[in-house]
């Protein structure tokens, strides 16, 4: 009865959440839907034991292909967002011929590697891409009403139910694929490749696919921000980026689906909302470097590792 | 059908080492084949080159009539030769439920579109049935849900051997089976095996346990420093002056 509860409550929590928000916190609270979709993704990629530093720069592909699809095309929004997801899954394919003949750390720099030439090729390409300026005026969301409520896209309270639900269904899709016969699949091959292989796992297509799903999704997450940013540039999707996905993986932990979610939320609320509103301006990276030791250091499994002590607990007795 | 699987001057080199040297032998179908040697004999090695784990330097090895050297290791799977590994590899993070529905990757092919829109229940279904069975057929159906980590040496080693037959394959390659298990363990699984032969699925296993080898197999081949030995049925080979000599050293020697 209460877990049917749940889902309600929280989509209600959802919706009501923005109005209890200043105008930047509601700014914030869409960048944080976006980037949840982000870390969720790749936590797909890390299922299979990889660990890319291109994540972010896929992304980018997608914004990009996105806002040239709207600009050049004139594709209709939601649809273009739909094709950068395409072109970003795509561009991972590719990627994945080079980058999957190496393992663990070296494909780890090489990934870096591939992300930094796309963001040359960005620089460098005035035409389509903008050099080093990028892209501006790119289309917004163009406005709808669904009868009960109008969606004006220049507000952040629309765009976060929009996104928040473009959002979830990703999600969704995303942990079906995890609980699927292909998420245990991954799992195989990040624990014993050579086994998986013996029982007849295809190691390069499982490691593609992993990492062609969590780059679809990535793209799609950039289109979202690309359109309601309305400019991007080859610095939008730099490696000080990449760095806090890793950390929102790393201190929420990578062992279950909300891990990374709970840490992309956790660190956000700190960084932006506790730490700006105690005055820290400066001073902020430092304390956020400070703590992110802190709970490598007295939280290794993440803070995944705190619920799962409490639920736990709670399921025994 | 015989010549199922053939084996053609298999040859592997590790730089200037020769660890098989034109290795010529054939398992029927439907027996169990030891393959034995002193240690270093290459019988590892030569595994590995039939599983698509190494690629051999030269020769062949046939498979119902068709050259599957240097294929990949998913590849040979594919085409019913499932291996298992020395020691206890397994997936040890997962539960033992989970080991086995991997085993079934092979006749329960997942599909990720299938995945997301639920068309894959059936799939689902007959892979649970398929890994139950292949648990309980080698009498882990009590410890599905723990961890495969936790569990003792001899049940990892039946774990393994229950992945690999989850797959339904046609030949089953065991590499060293009875490794760390107690008398009343190995004689268990001798049982097992001969039941797997009587189901129609040919192995081909290595090991050092000689008891259990002369108890077990059908043919034996025996190797020595790369080099095919001697064949013939556990009786034969039990007094053949070769293999003796191999074992125990050179008994002229002696004499």
């Amino acid at each position: 009865m209460l877990k049917f509860l749940i889902w309600p409550l929280a989509a209600i929590a959802l919706l009501a959440l923005p109005h209890g928000l200043s105008f930047s916190q509601q700014e914030i609270l869409v960048f944080l839907t976006i980037n949840i979709l982000l870390v969720t993704s790749y936590r797909l990629l890390t299922l299979t034991g990889e660990w890319s530093l291109a994540h972010v720069v896929i992304m980018g592909v997608g914004a990009y292909a996105s806002a040239l699809f709207t600009k050049e095309l004139g594709i209709y929004v939601p649809v273009s967002m739909l094709l950068g997801g395409l072109v970003s899954a795509l561009i991972a394919v590719i990627l994945s011929f080079p980058l999957f003949r190496m393992k663990g750390f070296y494909f780890l720099i090489g990934s870096f590697a591939a992300g930094e030439i796309i963001r040359l090729l960005w620089k460098h390409f005035r035409d389509p891409f903008g050099g080093a300026k990028g892209i501006k005026g790119i289309d917004p969301m163009p406005d709808f009403s669904i009868g009960i409520y109008d969606f004006d896209f220049f507000e952040p309270v629309s765009y976060f139910y929009f996104a928040g639900l473009v959002v979830a269904v990703c999600m969704w899709i995303l942990w079906r694929i995890e609980r699927s016969p292909v998420g245990l699949t991954f799992h195989a091959v990040h624990w014993q490749d050579k086994l998986a292989e013996a029982s007849g796992v295809n190691l390069r297509a499982y490691r593609t696919l992993a990492f062609a799903v969590a780059s679809g999704f990535a793209g799609i997450g950039g289109a979202l921000l690309a359109h309601y940013i309305g400019t991007i540039n080859p610095n939008s999707f730099d490696l000080d980026y990449m760095v806090f996905v890793l950390t929102w993986a790393i201190v929420g932990g990578t062992g279950t689906f909300y891990g990374p979610i709970l840490g992309c939320v956790a660190l956000t609320i700190l960084n932006e909302v506790i730490l700006r509103e105690m005055g820290f301006e400066q001073a902020r990276p430092l304390i956020y470097g400070c703590i992110l030791i802190a709970s490598i250091l007295f939280l290794p499994n993440g803070l995944e590792s705190i619920v799962q002590k409490f639920t736990k607990r709670r399921a025994k007795p | 059908m015989s010549e199922f699987l053939k084996v053609e001057n298999l040859t592997m080199r590790f730089g200037g080492l020769v660890a098989v040297d034109a290795l010529n032998f054939t398992v029927e179908h439907g027996t169990i084949h030891g393959l034995i040697g002193p240690n270093g004999a290459g019988k590892t090695t030569t595994f590995n080159m039939i599983s698509g784990f190494y690629k051999p330097t030269s020769g062949k090895v046939m498979l119902r009539g068709e050259d599957i050297s240097g294929l990949k290791m998913h590849e040979v799977a594919r085409r019913g030769v499932v291996r298992t590994f020395q020691h206890s590899t397994l997936f040890a993070e997962l539960t033992v439920m989970e080991n086995a529905l991997i085993g079934t990757h092979m006749p329960f092919r997942p599909n990720i579109f299938a995945a997301i829109v639920g068309w894959d229940r059936e799939d689902k279904q007959g892979a649970a049935a398929r890994a139950n069975e292949a648990l309980e057929f080698f009498g882990l159906d009590h410890l599905t849900a723990e961890r495969a980590g936790d569990l003792s040496h001899g049940h990892q080693r039946a774990l393994g051997m229950a992945v690999a037959y989850a797959s339904h394959p046609d030949i089953m390659l065991l590499d060293e089976p009875f490794t760390g298990m107690n008398p009343e363990e190995t004689r268990q699984m001798m049982d097992l095996m001969r039941r797997l032969r009587d189901a129609g699925t040919t192995v081909l296993l290595v090991e050092h346990d000689m008891q259990a080898i002369m108890g077990l197999c059908d043919t034996i081949t025996c190797m020595s420093f790369g080099k095919f030995l001697a064949e013939g049925n556990p009786k034969e080979i039990r007094n053949h002056p070769a293999v003796i000599e191999a074992y125990l050293g050179g008994a002229r020697h002696v004499a």
